[in-house]
């Protein structure tokens, strides 16, 4: 059935943010401490469970599948809900401090992918 | 009469209406990809940008905080845009990624993300020392909002900042969202963010859920998991760092 997937995606879900919240009281940050990161493992660890033999149904993972489709139109509907004229409005500052964050970030994703890579490069 | 009616039709079944609203809006930017650009930039990655334009304008037009979604008929928007159906959709492409990979990836990526909060706060740190400010929590909170919008106010509050620094480190943070949403597409066959290693890298450096969940749409959709997966972890860490060590260290420094 379809909403078999779409429950043990909630599930995933809460239990994640739940366990990112606890994390993030314990270490004393007032924030979700990889909540969704969490769930995304857990949604792997639980559809991977014995193998094949435990496999989802093609119907329950229908449940997950959709939500994983909308993903694109729900990023669009999160870019048209951001609070552009703020980052804006922000004057040079602000902007020109994050222009530079982004691109000294970008800058070093293929020094770290190099790095990461070296040691462990047998695949 | 026609139009009080359709309007409340359309505002009594908020989250309908917003995704016929955001099923047009990609259909459109789909088109406009085929017909004026041949294909050459991605119908998400219009889409998006279409989207943070439109935000533009709600912001604009209702002075509001939420983009389009301020404009009441829009409001639906805000509710299938929010982070809640964000993260949904986000746990949801997990299913069926690579747990290799990701295993694989697991040390760098810590050190991505780590590397990633400490290269945009004294990225931001710098730039508000630059523009003057020489306060120790001033600067601190402008480098934290450099990280990310979430982890400028976190900071800003645990140091007592005042609450137009606080507005200045969200602006950076959003800048950095809206930025790395718009700019991922066409930087991505330069920096090689073409394989869940990379990708899982480009979620710790960037950090930013959103600029990372929009960046990742608009170049290869398969990738969102493994970039997710790190991006997760990095506010949290910046709220960690930034009002602890990095604010020492700012304090040592001015």
């Amino acid at each position: 059935m379809v909403i078999y997937g779409v429950g043990l995606l909630s599930f995933c879900m809460l239990v994640g943010m739940f366990a990112g919240d606890l994390l993030g009281v314990v270490i004393g940050v007032q924030a979700n401490v990889g909540g969704v990161g969490i769930a995304m493992i857990l949604l792997l660890a639980l559809s991977n469970l014995g193998d094949r033999t435990a496999a989802l149904s093609p119907i329950t993972e229908k449940g997950i599948g959709f939500w994983s489709a909308m993903y694109i139109p729900i990023v669009v509907a999160m870019a048209a809900r951001q609070d552009v004229a703020a980052a804006l409005s922000g004057g040079w500052m602000a902007i020109i401090a994050g222009v530079a964050a982004v691109a000294a970030s970008f800058a070093l994703i293929p020094v770290l992918a190099r790095f990461g890579q070296g040691g462990q490069d047998d695949s | 009469m026609i139009l009080d009616s359709l309007e409340r039709v359309l505002s009594a079944n908020a989250l309908i209406t917003a995704f016929m609203f955001v099923g047009a809006l990609v259909w459109l930017s789909y088109v406009i990809s085929a017909k004026l650009t041949r294909g050459h930039v991605h119908g998400s990655a219009i889409a998006i940008a279409l989207g943070l334009v439109l935000a533009w304008y709600g912001g604009l037009a209702t002075g509001g905080s939420r983009g389009l979604s301020d404009i009441p008929l829009l409001a639906g928007v805000g509710v299938m845009g929010g982070a809640m159906f964000r993260d949904f959709a986000i746990v949801a492409t997990a299913f069926g990624a690579d747990i290799r990979a990701l295993k694989r990836a697991g040390l760098v990526g810590v050190i991505s993300i780590v590397v990633g909060v400490v290269l945009s706060f004294v990225i931001g740190a710098i730039v508000a020392v630059s523009f003057g400010y020489t306060d120790p929590i001033a600067v601190t909170t402008i480098g934290a909002g450099a990280a990310t919008y979430i982890v400028g106010p976190v900071t800003g509050t645990a140091l007592g900042a005042g609450s137009d620094v606080v507005a200045l480190s969200v602006a950076a943070g959003l800048t950095k969202s809206v930025l790395v949403m718009v700019g991922t597409p066409f930087v991505a066959p330069r920096i090689g963010l073409d394989n869940p290693h990379s990708a899982i890298i480009y979620g710790g450096l960037m950090g930013t859920t959103s600029g990372v969940a929009g960046g990742l749409a608009a170049t290869d959709p398969k990738l969102v998991p493994y970039g997710a997966m790190s991006a997760t972890f990095y506010t949290g860490v910046g709220c960690l760092l930034a009002p602890s060590v990095l604010y020492l260290g700012v304090r040592a420094l001015l």
